[in-house]
């Protein structure tokens, strides 16, 4: 390969005057980790709702979370966020969708970011923890019920410390994919770590220091997330159980 | 698994010395004889230089060109049968694919600029453009000192986007920069309101502008800031083929086939969307450019 490298590049200030091509790099990582972890904290807020519902004896309740899983999860990312960011805002009477349109640019693809990847993350996540709960053996339920719970104490006390320990490894690889996920906020013009990295790649004419670089970063938030869970795990077992007691 | 990296990464600069130090004459021709195989870039919609047509045929401007080249080295290495293999290229992965000698050549809309000739190689020039702006015709937007405080759309990691960065903050334009992934999409945003000017190389602009809904409602504005050249990307240091590629676009424009091509893909209807016409003319750059090809860089 005929390829001038220069792993210095990172030191040199940019051609546009904007400070070190590395300052850049980590610019666009401030916003993959205000994207994902912003994603994430709702995401599991909402698949918790909708993946309890999905257990629920309630027809509407349980059709509702069907459809939204169905519809979220089964449309690739990048053409719900192109949906998000250039047709809802048309969809919307007008000056709703002119005051979207006309806020802060930067904040308004965030949001639109964090919108998208949040529920399509959820709709995920949200199988896990109807899988969850659903391997917890129908008898613990009706245990509780024949001991006078009610369907919300049977859930809180006896289903979900069982379920949300079962959990645990499926919704990390959901941690994990939100942190890869959330470079699709490129397509709509956010430079987050991936974009960043296309584009100062462009401006340095150094493509593969840039993507070597990336790559790294990439490894070094997903290990250090399978640690974090590993330790989650670990702090939340209970003695003597695989996952659930059964 | 740090071990591994490393091992990778010093396998990839110990490649990159490799190539360098047994430079021969011409390492393209070689690699083309030996596969009876050349590759070349296309581009799916950089009109009216390299894009698909309505039929889903290969054509523009600079896709001629490449045939051109392409006959050349059948002559010259006397390969009759050789095989054109075409890869989709996208202004992202073009340079990579060049310089990792996937791609033998790659004529469409690239710049050619210093900062790439780190990279790659560039032919003789062959067409000049300028970044301009993009507006509706009601806009307050005449020229770039009107940008301040609006939203300007450009798209990510090309010169014009580094070129509106670097004037934003030396000449303190104040402009809003807003950034897409591709030319459609930057036009969308301002059809759509988000953005109030998309900045551009013209002819860029002219194709956007020929290509949409309303072809009246919009107007391309703006002094011609700086001069780009337009080259065919080829590898580093390969004496060899550049003479090829250089000769025979030189041959082209002192021919005059070179301008009847500017015709016929600038000035004419072109198989785009049931036949649109970009009218453009012929710029006094570009004539001069006819009559003494060269293969300088503007920056």
């Amino acid at each position: 390969m005929n390829y001038s490298w220069d792993w210095l590049i990172f030191l040199q200030p940019s051609i546009t005057g904007e400070g070190a091509y590395g300052y850049l790099l980590l610019r666009g990582l401030l916003w993959t980790l205000a994207i994902s972890s912003l994603s994430w904290v709702l995401a599991v807020a909402i698949a918790a709702a909708v993946g309890i519902a999905r257990t629920l004896d309630f027809v509407v309740l349980r059709f509702l979370a069907a459809t939204y899983v169905n519809i979220f999860r089964n449309i690739p990312l990048l053409v719900q966020l192109f949906l998000w960011y250039f047709v809802v805002p048309e969809l919307l009477p007008t000056a709703w969708g002119t005051a979207i349109k006309r806020m802060d640019p930067l904040l308004n693809q965030y949001f639109t970011v964090v919108v998208g990847l949040t529920l399509y993350t959820a709709a995920k996540a949200s199988e896990h923890i109807r899988s969850g709960i659903e391997s917890v053996s129908a008898g613990q339920k009706q245990a509780g019920r024949s001991l006078g719970l009610t369907t919300a104490q049977s859930y809180r006390y006896v289903i979900l410390p069982q379920a949300m320990r079962i959990v645990i490894p499926p919704m990390t690889s959901d941690f994990l994919n939100v942190f890869k996920n959330s470079s699709v906020a490129l397509t709509i013009g956010l430079l987050e770590l991936a974009g960043a990295t296309y584009q100062l790649s462009e401006f340095s004419a150094q493509p593969f220091e840039f993507f070597a670089a990336a790559t790294l970063i990439y490894m070094m938030i997903t290990y250090t997330v399978i640690l974090l869970m590993r330790a989650v795990e670990r702090c939340t077992r209970i003695a003597g159980s695989l996952g659930a007691a059964s | 698994m740090y071990r591994i990296i490393t091992k990778l990464l010093l396998a990839a600069a110990l490649g990159g010395f490799a190539g360098t130090a047994h430079a021969e004459e011409s390492p393209t021709l070689e690699k083309i004889r030996a596969k009876n195989e050349i590759t070349v870039g296309i581009r799916e919609g950089s009109l009216p230089f390299n894009y698909l047509d309505d039929n889903n045929e290969q054509d523009g401007y600079s896709w001629q060109i490449t045939l051109r080249i392409v006959d050349a080295v059948k002559e010259k290495l006397g390969l009759p049968d050789l095989a054109v293999k075409r890869l989709m290229v996208s202004p992202a992965t073009r340079i990579q694919l060049v310089a990792n000698q996937t791609l033998d050549l790659e004529c469409s809309s690239t710049t050619n600029n210093t900062e790439r000739q780190k990279q790659v190689s560039y032919g003789n020039t062959f067409y000049i453009v300028g970044p301009r702006l993009l507006v509706d015709k009601g806009s307050t937007i005449r020229n770039w000192t009107d940008l301040k405080d609006k939203s300007v759309v450009v798209n990510a990691g090309t010169t014009a986007e580094k070129l509106l960065r670097t004037m934003n903050s030396e000449k303190d334009w104040g402009a809003n920069i807003l950034l897409a992934k591709e030319a459609s999409q930057g036009f969308m945003m301002v059809e759509t309101g988000r953005a109030d000017a998309a900045m551009m190389d013209d002819t860029g602009l002219f194709g956007l502008v020929a290509r949409s809904k309303e072809p009246q409602r919009w107007e391309v504005t703006g002094d011609f800031l700086r001069k780009e050249a337009y080259g065919c990307m080829l590898r580093k240091d390969d004496a060899g083929f550049k003479e090829i590629v250089d000769e025979t676009i030189a041959g082209m424009m002192l021919s005059g086939e070179m301008e009847e091509l500017q015709k016929k893909y600038f000035q004419q209807p072109i198989a785009v969307k049931g036949g649109i016409t970009l009218g453009v003319p012929l710029s006094d750059e570009m004539k001069a450019l006819y009559k003494q090809p060269t293969d300088a860089a503007y920056d």
